[in-house]
């Protein structure tokens, strides 16, 4: 019963990595895609952006429902990187909303376009910042330290933002691919195409970048890493896999592309979870927080684990029934 | 400002924020709905002309309640951290189905908002209808999750600890029933009068206009009946509360000293020192009856709580008067007009009724707030009546001022951007749709 909420948890988590990833790169893909790119972007994920937003709401659901020590813990230790985050999810969902309805297009549109695209960067960032802050250990539950040490120190440093920035550029990435496929004039799908390239040497790039910071802060991230052949494996295909994407940019096959894709960040997050298992949060003395020393009483698993799965089973069809009715029409037009 | 407080205060801008948007997505696709039902009947275009405005508008409102949902629960836990660590797994349940609910709504409004000239309009129409029953439910989900916290169930307490949890028995607690029908309601009161008072404001300059008079008509028919129903479900509010939280009665009413018989306090200030109501109209016995059923019942005042544990009188009493003055006047505008729409047509044109009606525009939203004034300071001390302090249960970390300071700046930016968008909207109706042009 747990494994089955951790695994449903691991979706939703991949789910909204990948569909919110996109959602929150289109906005910073935007800044680089002309007067043009702004309406097509607009277009193509005006119909989606709420319900792709649901999983984060599902994961938060489950974790303070099922592991309420951890939901507990992180919104007191990373306080602040969390309120950042909601101010970033409001800005950016409002002033999306308020440019795609407002009836009079005219100057409010520059202050609504503003804040989209700074909030669409900052909140992958603090998104980053704050899984950065559970990995590496500085949350000290023990000590009544000072302010700093309690609630700054332990996010506010080189790792947690390289991660924030890592996250960044991978959403950016996975925006620019589902870019290509929404456009249909050869010339634009140029520019997306050149856009994806660019951001995938950035996310690779903050990769590097990650392990090294782990290592200067003396977190062992690169030396766990390899202690898990999943995770090698996992981290061997991705790379694998980037010389197949560089030719799919040359031919662009839509469906190829959002696959090979998908399936890259789908492998960087398993590689991720097999040497985070079972820890969800590090503490600086080793009383870490996992799935087994938080998990809810029986009942409540029980219970959840039914809500969730009425809920997949009502939900999967309308999600594919969604996406059909508006990829489908866009195609035609 | 102390760290409780801002939290505190944090809570309820967040909530009270929230609330207009939550009414709003539950009663709009229901409206919507109907109005496009009555154009597949009858194929007149006012009504699609109506239901396309109305979701172009719902659209707007309904992002910006779903992130201030998600801002929500976050919150939960960013600001009352000890009440999410016990309270989460006892009332998770009702939660996860809100989030199936939630997620069925935004898949059928993102459908029924893009659909409108790609899908069977039977179809389109029934997406519609998924929409508002998916509201509501979430509505009735997080509200017994509230209702949860006013009268806890489904746990042992063991020396601090949370035991035997039943998550089944916690969903269903006492209160959910009362609270939950009240709430819905509230949504459709609030909502229908809201949109009616608009339209009747638009319709007095302009007397003739079909699209505007049949927006007040389907807009009041909904109010009207919900807003008849609304006192008597307060009654089982009311009596309910009477048994599990005397204290809040007590406050509601500015019960200072216990009773038997009890008069209803209508009105007055009450004074905290001297215990006692002053400037108040007394209805003798009206106060045992409402809350007993009996006029010659006991009703327990706050003498029977020791000091700390006697919730805000001053705020519950002056929001619980504002609540039932509203609702009764609403209640009374809604009787009137199911009494002209039988017998006197021709009043519904008139001026000074239209003019009444969109004076009533913010009168359910206020309402609304109202309430949940009295529902959520009634229950201070406590935030899990009788278990958890509200003090025990806040964020140890120092501070929490600026966070509230900084939400509320927030959400006043975009209360008037979005008062802004809504009437440049209304401005431009006429451009858009046939029948709003005609006089
Ligand atoms: C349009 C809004 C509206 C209107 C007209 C009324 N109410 Fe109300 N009331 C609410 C909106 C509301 C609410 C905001 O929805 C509350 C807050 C919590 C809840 O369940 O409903 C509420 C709570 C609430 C409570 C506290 C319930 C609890 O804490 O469990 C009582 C006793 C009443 N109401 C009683 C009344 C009475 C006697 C009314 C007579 C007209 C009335 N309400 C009209
Ligand atoms: C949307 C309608 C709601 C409104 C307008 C509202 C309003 C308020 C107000 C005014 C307070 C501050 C009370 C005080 O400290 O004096 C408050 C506190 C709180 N509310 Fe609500 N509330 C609503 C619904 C809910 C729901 C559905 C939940 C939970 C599931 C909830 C959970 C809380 C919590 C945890 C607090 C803080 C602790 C406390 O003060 O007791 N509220 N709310
Ligand atoms: C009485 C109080 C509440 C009612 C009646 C209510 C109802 C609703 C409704 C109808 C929606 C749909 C969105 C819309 O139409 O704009 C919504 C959105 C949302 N609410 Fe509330 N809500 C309440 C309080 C809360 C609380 C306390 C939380 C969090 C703990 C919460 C979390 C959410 C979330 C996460 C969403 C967004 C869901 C989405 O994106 O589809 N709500 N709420």
């Amino acid at each position: 019963m747990l494994l089955s909420i951790i695994i449903i948890l691991g979706i939703a988590f991949i789910l909204y990595a990948i569909l919110g990833g996109a959602d929150y790169g289109a906005g910073i893909v935007e800044i680089f895609a002309g007067k043009k790119g702004e309406h097509t972007i607009t277009k193509a994920i005006a119909p989606v952006w709420e319900a792709n937003h649901v999983w984060l709401i599902l994961a938060i659901v489950i974790l303070f429902a099922g592991f309420p020590l951890i939901f507990s813990t992180i919104s007191t230790v990373l306080h602040i990187p969390l309120m950042i985050v909601l101010l970033g999810i409001v800005l950016r969902g409002s002033s999306f909303t308020f440019r795609h309805y407002d009836v009079g297009q005219n100057g409010s549109r520059k202050y609504y376009t503003l804040f989209f695209r700074i909030s669409s960067f900052i909140t992958p960032v603090f998104l980053g910042v704050t899984l950065g802050a559970m990995i590496l250990g500085e949350i000290d539950l023990s000590a009544s330290g000072t302010f700093y040490e309690q609630y700054l120190r332990p996010w506010l440093n080189i790792f947690c933002f390289t991660m924030g920035l890592f996250c960044a550029a991978l959403f950016a990435y996975i925006a620019a691919v589902f870019m290509i496929g929404e456009v249909p004039s050869v010339g634009e799908r140029k520019r997306y195409i050149q856009l994806a390239r660019l951001f995938l040497f950035a996310t690779t790039i903050l990769g590097i970048l990650v392990f090294v910071a782990a290592e200067w802060h003396g977190h062992p991230l690169f030396r766990e890493f390899f202690a898990s052949t999943f995770s090698v494996i996992a981290l061997g295909m991705v790379l694998l896999l980037v010389p197949v994407l560089l030719r799919l940019f040359r031919q662009p096959n839509i469906l190829y592309l959002r696959a090979v894709a998908g399936l890259q960040v789908l492998l960087i997050l398993l590689g991720w979870y097999a040497i985070q298992f079972p820890i969800l949060v590090y503490e600086k003395h080793g009383n870490h927080l996992t799935f087994y020393n938080t998990q809810a009483p029986a009942a409540t698993q029980l219970q959840m684990l039914i809500a969730l799965f009425v809920g997949l089973l009502l939900i999967v069809p309308a999600f594919y029934y969604l996406f059909k009715v508006f990829k489908g029409a866009q195609e035609e037009q | 400002m102390d760290d409780l407080l801002a939290a505190r205060l944090q809570m309820a801008v967040s909530l009270g924020f929230h609330i207009v948007f939550a009414c709003i997505g539950m009663t709009m696709p229901v409206l919507m709905a109907f109005s496009e039902w009555k154009w597949l009947r009858t194929q007149k275009q006012e009504y699609l002309d109506l239901a396309k405005a109305w979701s172009k508008g719902v659209a707007i409102f309904f992002a910006v309640g779903a992130v201030s949902g998600t801002v929500l629960s976050f919150e939960l836990g960013l600001l009352f951290p000890g009440f999410m660590q016990h309270a989460g797994p006892i009332i998770g349940m009702p939660f996860s189905w809100e989030g199936t609910a939630f997620f069925v709504e935004a898949i059928a409004l993102g459908v029924f908002l893009y659909g409108w000239n790609r899908l069977n309009r039977w179809v389109h129409w029934a997406s519609g209808i998924v929409v508002g029953i998916s509201g509501v439910l979430s509505g009735i989900f997080v509200v017994s999750a509230n209702a949860w916290m006013n009268s806890p169930a489904g746990f042992d307490y063991q020396n601090g600890a949370y035991t035997n949890i039943d998550p089944v028995a916690a969903m269903f607690n006492d209160a959910w029933f009362s609270q939950a029908l009240h709430m819905t309601l509230a949504a459709f009161v609030a909502t229908s009068f809201a949109v009616a008072g608009v339209h009747a404001f638009l319709l007095i300059k302009n007397r003739n206009n079909t699209f505007h008079r049949t927006a007040v008509k389907i807009a009041l028919s909904f109010g009207a009946v919900s807003a008849l129903l609304q006192p008597i479900s307060g009654d089982i509010s009311a009596k309910d509360i009477a048994q599990r939280q005397p204290a809040k009665l007590a406050a509601a009413e500015a019960l200072y000293k216990t009773s038997q018989p009890a008069d209803l306090v209508i009105g007055g200030i009450p004074n905290d020192k001297e215990e006692r109501v002053q400037h108040a109209i007394h209805i003798p016995r009206l106060l045992s009856f409402l809350a007993h059923g009996d006029f010659n019942a006991e009703v327990t005042g706050l003498d029977k709580f020791p000091k700390e544990e006697r919730p805000p009188v001053f705020i519950t009493h002056i929001a619980f008067q504002v609540m039932v003055g509203l609702g009764v006047l609403m209640a009374l505008a809604g009787l009137l007009f199911l009494v002209f729409s039988a017998w006197w047509k021709k009043i519904l044109s008139k001026k000074w009724w239209l003019t009444c009606i969109a004076w009533l525009t913010p009168a359910g939203f206020i309402a609304v707030e109202a309430g949940w004034t009295v529902t959520e300071v009634g229950r201070q001390p406590w935030i899990i009546y009788g278990f958890m302090k509200t003090s025990d249960a806040v964020s140890p970390m120092p501070g929490l001022q600026f966070s509230f300071y900084i939400i509320s700046a927030v959400y006043i930016l975009l209360t008037v951007i979005l008062i802004w968008l809504m009437w440049r909207q209304i401005a431009t109706v006429t451009n858009f749709y046939p029948s709003a042009r005609t006089d």
